[in-house]
């Protein structure tokens, strides 16, 4: 099946998102049943994903990533849905759906295009941006501390919690994969470089490093890998799984096994 | 015939279910029936009170004067005598009044559990009204699964404690009885509807207890996130993926959902929002009435919206107009509104509901490419849901009939005006639906002008004086075919808010408004309206 779409694409060349676009097109080919695949995003850059990959989607409005994919997932528990979201997105505007969307354990899959910038809006600081940061709306420095949303997503309840490089197609699309597979509500925060507004590429490829013979069910394993990079400078920066656990999800005990879209 | 009964109590006291058993026993005797109940927003203490009005007619509101008064605390008597048209019932362990006492409290604990007490008055109430104690027995049995021989004694002891006064009789056979918020569950689930999705707000709360405790047999899921944001945009999930999906809030909820208001209406995704209008603005007075959110819900959203908002005055109108609201929201694919507000939602009715059914909407025929947005006669493209054969790809953002991103101006023109071009044929078909009641003396120079639930006194009170009364059940698109013809002469517009809403959008000058939080009765309508005749 062909997964492109005639949609010209807007990107900045050289942006993060193409890494993260070509990932999840392998991503989905692998994993097979596109038909039964929705994918959804929310609003920034990272958004225009959905109209480069030839399956179903929704585009949502910024910061609903989350519910609009919860309400897909609970109305048909058949289909695979993958949501799409910004640092802005999900652990700005709409970080509530994020947190809950994990405490739940849905079954959906979220990634989230982790450039620690908000750029459709042209480079104001985000979520994850470093301390310190001008941006335009922050000209002599951002005072606020980063969220180290890897530790978030664990003490929320998220039963896949990974990192990734959207400079490393193969490990992100690994990951993609995995996080799709996962029984549960997986999360990959996916570092992405905007090269506009906040061109991260070498620091990354300097300073990033796979997770080996780490204890990814071990909770308190997982959230010692996550403080080695606290989104600031400074530290190495762990990329693989930190945390994977199987508990009972969402859909499955909120549903007891009716499919709403047959009913 | 009809009689009112008023139950004053504590919050805690069960007064709420002690006025509906009184209502159900009527109701086995072949009454209309419509209870009030008036309650704070507190979980102890406090004063409510029920108004159970009974008879032989179809009535959809309560009186202010009532026949006889059961009070189980003093306040009741402090804050109600001037209601009382015949007798006093009150508990003599905690109330001073004159007219009957009835030991109450002590013989409940006596017996078990001062729970009783209720069922001591329910008897006594009974036996008041002359009404055969076996018919009551039935009722109480079917009330409580729990205690019975000790609730069957209660309910003795307090038949014995008095002697009757009224000898009412059975005169035909029970009807259903339902509150405006079970009746607008009930028509959504006639509709198709399969997930209802809420956030609590009071006076909506209800439709989702209703709902969450029925789920097997109305064959329903209930979903409860996070917020009333996480609500919307998951039903534009669950819409989008096939499934009828409704939502309820009141306004301050609302509010949270109007980003996906405008989602729903650029995506043409349907999703039904039930706003139950609360005394605001902002958390106002949560539990009391009023209807101040008309303007906001028609112009909710940003952005230009087809929509239909529908205002049921009563709980048959809740059932038919929620029905419709979802089968015009999935014919259309927008976003319908279903706007009622506490009197409706929270009193209970004697109902007789209509026929209602799902009306499919328009589905894709599975052949060729896919177009989610295609371009037709009435703007209405095909549906078909991600798992068919279909690749289904929906949008907030402008787009092409593939559902695409686009921002040129003539892409985006003609995709607006595809949207637009729905409003005309849904004016075409409303315009062969009762979207307008008339009521009263027809040939009346006085018009009344009502919406929503304020429509109960204004009948009364128009039966009375031989006035005319026009409801609109659509208030957007405003019936303008229908309202036209029968606004005439001199109107006067009765609404529960304090600017005169529904006056303002047909500009009529004349106002009778209440915005106290108390719905109007017929009486204080009346004296109103006699003010001004
Ligand atoms: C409710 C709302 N507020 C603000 C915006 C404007 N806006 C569009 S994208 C965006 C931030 C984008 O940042 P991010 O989610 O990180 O995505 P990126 O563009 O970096 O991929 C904002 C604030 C919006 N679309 N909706
Ligand atoms: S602004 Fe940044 S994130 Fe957006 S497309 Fe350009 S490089 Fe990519």
């Amino acid at each position: 099946m062909n997964l492109n779409t005639n949609a010209k694409i807007t990107w900045c060349p050289g942006c993060g998102n193409f890494g993260i676009l070509t990932a999840a097109k392998n991503a989905i080919e692998e994993l097979g049943n596109n038909e039964k695949t929705v994918i959804v995003s929310g609003i920034g850059c990272h958004a225009k994903i959905v109209d480069y990959i030839n399956v179903n989607s929704f585009y949502s409005i910024h910061g609903r990533v989350p519910p609009t994919a919860t309400g897909v997932k609970l109305a048909n528990p058949d289909l695979n849905v993958i949501g799409f979201a910004g640092d802005g997105d999900a652990y700005g505007e709409g970080l509530e759906h994020l947190i809950f969307a994990a405490k739940r354990n849905i079954n959906i899959t979220m990634i989230i295009h982790d450039n620690r910038i908000y750029a459709l809006t042209t480079g104001q600081f985000s979520p994850t941006s470093p301390e310190g940061f001008k941006g335009k709306s922050t000209p002599k420095g951002s005072v606020e501390e980063p969220f180290n949303p890897i530790k978030l997503m664990i003490a929320s309840g998220a039963t896949f919690v990974a990192r990734s490089f959207a400079g490393d197609i193969k490990h992100l699309k690994e990951m993609i994969i995995e996080g799709v597979k996962h029984k549960g509500f997986s999360v990959i925060d996916v570092l992405q470089p905007c090269i506009t507004f906040f061109n991260t590429y070498d620091y990354y490829r300097q300073n990033t490093y796979k997770l080996e013979n780490h204890n990814f069910t071990d909770e308190k394993k997982a959230i010692e890998k996550a403080e080695e990079w606290n989104y600031n400078d400074g530290g190495k920066i762990p990329l693989g799984i930190f945390y994977k656990v199987d508990k009972p999800t969402y859909d499955e005990l909120l549903l007891k096994g009716r499919n709403p879209r047959k009913m | 015939m009809e009689f009112s009964i008023l139950i004053g109590g504590e919050a805690g006291d069960g007064v709420k279910q002690a006025g509906l058993i009184v209502a159900k026993i009527f109701n086995e005797l072949g009454y209309h029936i419509f209870v009030y109940d008036d309650y704070q927003s507190l979980v102890r203490g406090g004063h409510n009170f029920s108004i159970i009005r009974i008879s032989d007619e179809k009535i959809l509101t309560h009186k202010d004067h009532v026949d006889l008064i059961v009070a189980l605390n003093q306040d009741t008597i402090e804050k109600h005598f001037w209601r009382a048209k015949g007798d006093v019932l009150f508990d003599s362990n905690k109330v001073k009044s004159e007219g009957i006492g009835i030991p109450a409290l002590s013989k409940a604990k006596e017996m078990g559990s001062h729970l009783l007490r209720n069922t001591i008055f329910i008897g006594a109430i009974s036996k008041y009204f002359g009404i055969d104690l076996s018919i009551v027995e039935d009722v109480i049995k079917k009330s409580f699964k729990k205690m019975q021989k000790e609730n069957m004694d209660a309910l003795k002891f307090g038949y014995d404690s008095l002697d009757e006064k009224h000898k009412i009789d059975k005169i035909g056979e029970p009807r259903e009885i339902h509150s405006g918020n079970e009746s607008i569950a009930l028509g959504a689930v006639g509709a198709g509807m399969k997930m209802y999705i809420a956030y609590p707000m009071t006076p909506a709360s209800s439709i989702l207890h209703y709902l969450a405790s029925h789920e097997d047999d109305l064959n329903v899921v209930t979903v409860q996130p996070e917020n009333e944001i996480a609500v919307a945009t998951m039903a534009v999930g669950a819409a989008y993926a096939g499934v009828r999906t409704m939502v309820g809030t009141s306004g301050g909820g609302f509010a949270l959902m109007n980003e996906t208001v405008s989602m729903c209406a650029q995506s043409e995704t349907p999703v039904v929002f039930v706003d139950s209008q609360r005394a605001g603005p902002s958390t106002g007075i949560p539990t009391y009435q009023m209807q101040a959110d008309l303007k906001f819900v028609v112009n909710s959203g940003h952005g230009d919206i087809v929509r239909v908002v529908v205002a049921p005055g009563d709980a048959e109108e809740s059932y038919l107009l929620t029905a419709n609201a979802m089968n015009l929201a999935w014919k259309y694919q927008i976003p319908t509104f279903v706007l009622i507000d506490k009197h409706i939602s929270e009193s209970t009715f004697s109902v007789e509901f209509p026929e209602v059914k799902k009306e499919e909407a328009k589905l894709w025929d599975g052949n060729g490419d896919y177009k989610r947005y295609e371009f037709t006669e009435d703007g209405i493209s095909p549906l078909a849901f991600p798992g068919d054969k279909a690749i289904v790809k929906g949008t907030s953002y402008e787009h092409d009939e593939y559902g695409i991103t686009i921002e040129d101006a003539e892409s985006a023109k003609k995709m607006q005006e595809k949207r637009m071009k729905k409003r005309e044929f849904l004016i075409k078909e409303l315009k062969n639906m009762e979207t307008v009641k008339v009521y009263g003396n027809e040939n009346s120079d006085v018009t009344l002008l009502t919406w929503g639930s304020t429509k109960g006194a204004c009948i009364e009170v128009a039966k009375e004086l031989g006035l005319k009364v026009v409801q609109p059940l659509y208030v957007e698109p405003l019936p303008m075919w229908e309202l036209g013809k029968h606004l005439r002469g001199r109107v006067i517009a009765v609404e529960c808010n304090a600017s005169g809403q529904l006056a303002d959008m047909l500009d009529i000058k004349e106002r009778i408004l209440k915005y106290d939080g108390r719905p109007f009765t017929p009486e204080e309508l009346k004296k109103r309206l006699e003010e001004i005749l």
